[in-house]
Formats: structure tokens, sequence, C-alpha cells
């Protein structure tokens, strides 16, 4: 995210503290996207997804006037999303911890291995990023796809700057495991 | 020199190959990303675990962008959700720096510069006018107490009112250093932009004469600022 609209974004807070709605519909449609596919690779469900980004929104309006700008209105986001998500599987008792069910249900394409017999590798790679634990997952996400800094990533999981760089080296380490037992070589480890 | 690749693994990694991934998604200060560089363009086995990175990186985007989007459900119940929240009343002194940035924003940078042209001739007037005011004051209004008994005995030891200032930017000044100027003099915009100057209020409370020509002193000492008058 450029400088630029982090300011806009700034500026986007503090009308909607004063209860503007036009710049509510305006911060919406900016993050709405990223927001509903980050909480939807960690609850899996996309009505829950979309619960959840009303969810998360309706808590900006109510919290605007409380935002003081310390982070960027993005990690702000994902900081919401993330203890909304987590909230929501704690309340999903039939699905919390049952990742393989999940896997299943969310995931039509091929298995690894099938895909490597295909050659394709992209498609075996992106079915490993969805086998990876829910923690692996969300800081892969994070990094890679939300584009948050080491610091900003603590912020969202709450955890030191240094765990944050080791929990994304060993997600990566597992990533290259997965793809080794699917009998895909990449040079790394 | 392998030595960052070589602990791979087996040992902990080393700090440059952790932050290979940020290095990726171009989210490193510049002082790391050079960091970072320079590891790559010496070391080989580094520069193969980059490249796989980039590969994960690049999949990663993929699926994400493969989830597709809310419908509009999402939006209809947050709407709905949000016209049944309490009406709220609009405070002024809500987020002073964001009404500050919203200000500055909207105005162009050739506007920003005739302002600042305008408001030095503006401040050289006002400052004389100011300075005249000043000083038939001190001469007309010095009496005692204890001259009046008609009037209640008070002591007036600054003005009532918190300080007041006219404050013009140097043009350079950049809107975070602004605003940041104002937190720290905990100084609020109460009028502004007349011809490039603005009028600043320091605190809510007065102050003596010598604690607001310290403070005073202090704000014309500040590199984004080319002129401060006080002002009643």
């Amino acid at each position: 995210m450029s400088a630029t609209q982090a300011a806009s974004d700034d500026v986007l807070i503090a009308r909607i503290a004063q209860g503007d709605r036009l710049a509510m519909q305006v911060l919406y449609g900016r993050h709405h996207v990223r927001v509903f596919r980050f909480g939807l690779r960690l609850v899996r469900d996309e009505r829950v997804a979309e619960d959840l980004i009303s969810e998360v929104f309706l808590d900006v309006w109510r919290q605007a006037g409380k935002f003081e700008g310390r982070s960027a209105v993005s990690t702000w986001l994902l900081a919401i999303t993330r203890f909304k998500a987590l909230s929501a599987l704690r309340r999903r008792k039939d699905v919390e911890l049952d990742d393989e069910a999940a896997n299943a249900i969310e995931d039509s394409s091929d298995d690894p291995e099938v895909a490597v017999q295909k050659k394709d590798t992209s498609a075996a790679l992106r079915k490993c990023l969805t086998a990876l634990t829910p923690e692996h997952r969300e800081i892969v996400d994070l990094v890679y796809y939300h584009e948050q800094s080491v610091e900003e990533v603590a912020e969202i999981v709450g955890i030191p700057e240094n765990t944050v760089k080791t929990r994304l080296f060993y997600a990566r380490k597992k990533l290259a495991e997965l793809l080794k037992a699917a009998g895909i070589e990449r040079g790394w480890p | 020199m392998m030595a960052a690749s070589k602990k791979m693994l087996d040992q902990e990694p080393s700090g440059i190959e952790m932050l290979l991934p940020w290095h990726a998604a171009g989210t490193l200060n510049a002082r790391d990303a050079r960091r970072v560089d320079e590891a790559l363009a010496r070391d080989p086995e580094l520069a193969r675990q980059y490249a796989v990175i980039r590969e994960e990186y690049a999949e990663t985007i993929d699926l994400n962008e493969s989830l597709g989007a809310p419908s509009a459900r999402a939006m209809a119940k947050l709407f709905a959700a949000i016209d049944g929240e309490p009406a709220r009343k609009p405070r002024a002194s809500l987020n002073i720096s964001a009404r500050i940035a919203s200000f500055f924003a909207r105005l162009s940078p050739r506007t920003l510069a005739w302002s600042a042209s305008l408001g030095a001739v503006v401040l050289l007037l006002q400052a004389g006018i100011i300075g005249a005011v000043l000083v038939k004051n001190q001469t007309a209004s010095y009496q005692t107490a204890s001259l009046n008994t008609n009037e209640p005995i008070t002591r007036a030891l600054g003005p009532e009112a918190p300080p007041r200032a006219l404050v013009r930017f140097a043009p350079e000044a950049r809107i975070a250093e602004i605003t940041a100027l104002l937190d720290n003099y905990q100084a609020s915009v109460v009028d502004g932009a007349k011809g490039g100057m603005f009028r600043l209020q320091f605190g809510d409370r007065a102050m003596s004469k010598d604690e607001f020509a310290g403070l005073m002193s202090k704000l014309q000492s500040e590199r984004i600022v080319s002129l401060a008058v006080a002002t009643p």
C-alpha cells in the first residue's frame, strides 16, 4: 500500500469517527476483498467469512474514534479480522481444529501427487499452501499476500518480531517437506 | 561466502535468511533491503533459496486471488447494522491531525506556494499592527488592584485565555511534520490558512508571559516554522 493511500485511509477513519457514512463506503470498497480473503483462509467457510467482514467493518464504525494511527489502517483491519475469525472458529466447535476435513471441503483440486503426475507443480504448490497449519497459513498470507512488514505481522498476530521471522521460516520449511512428499524437489532445503 | 545459507535447517537460520520473504514482498526498509541484496550477490545458496521464495510468493498471491470476493449480502448486512446504530453527534475536536491532513490534501502545490508568498507579506503587516498594539497597551494599562475599590481584587498573571500565535510553515514542510509539531505543542488550528498563516492555540489554559515567551522562542526555532508571532 502506498503512503498516499495510508494517509487517505487515516482521513477516512477520522470522517467515519464523525459518523460519515460515505467515508465508510469508500473504506469498505477499498479493503473488503482483502479482509474477506484473509478471513476466508482462516475460517474456511464463505458464509462465515462474509459475516465476518460485516462484523469487522461494524467494529471500525464503532471504534473509529479510538483509532490513534499508530499502525496502518490495513494492519488494524487485519488484526480485527483475525480476532473475529478466531472467535468464530471457537463458536463453530464442529469444524474447530479439524483441518483435514476442512481441506476436503474447501479444495476440490487434485492432491499434490496427482498434480505432479499432471506436471502441474503450481497446482501442487497451491495445494500444499492450503495444507499448512492455520498458524503457518496465516503468516504466509500476511507476508506474501497482504504485504505486512515484520512489525505489522507481530502486531496482528500478537507475537514478538523474532518469532514472526522464525515462524515464517518454519512454515516455509514445512511447505518444502509437503512438496517433497509429493515428489517435488525445488533445490531448497 | 556462504555462511548465511550453510546454517540452514540443521541450525538456526541466519538473520539475513529470515528476511528473504519480506525482501521478495518488497516490505523491508532500505537498510535491510540493501543488506539482503549484498548477501544475495555473494552467496549462491542464498540466491537459490530466494528463487524458491519468489515462487512461493507468486503462488500465494495466485491462491488468494482465486478466492473471489464476497457477495453484496455482506455490504447490505453491514449498512443495515450501521443504520441501526445510535446517531453520532459530530465532535469538532476529534482527531485534529486527520483534519489538518485533510485540509492540506485539498490544496494544490501551486495554491500552497502562493499562500506562503502572500502570507509573508500579510505577516509583516500583522506583525507591525500587533507590535503597535502591544506597545500601546503596555504604556496605558499599568495599574494596581488597590486603586479601584469598586472592583473585586484580582491578579492578572497572563492572558486569561489560552495563548495564540500566527504561524507560517516553511513551504517544504510535510503534513506529517506539521501534525507532529501540533501534537508536540498541544496546539490546535483555530483559524487558517488566510494568506498562508495559521492561527494556533496552545493548550487549554492560560500561560504566564515568561512561559509563553519561552514557547514562542522554541516555536520560532523549529525547522518547519518560517515565522511565528504572538496574537490575541
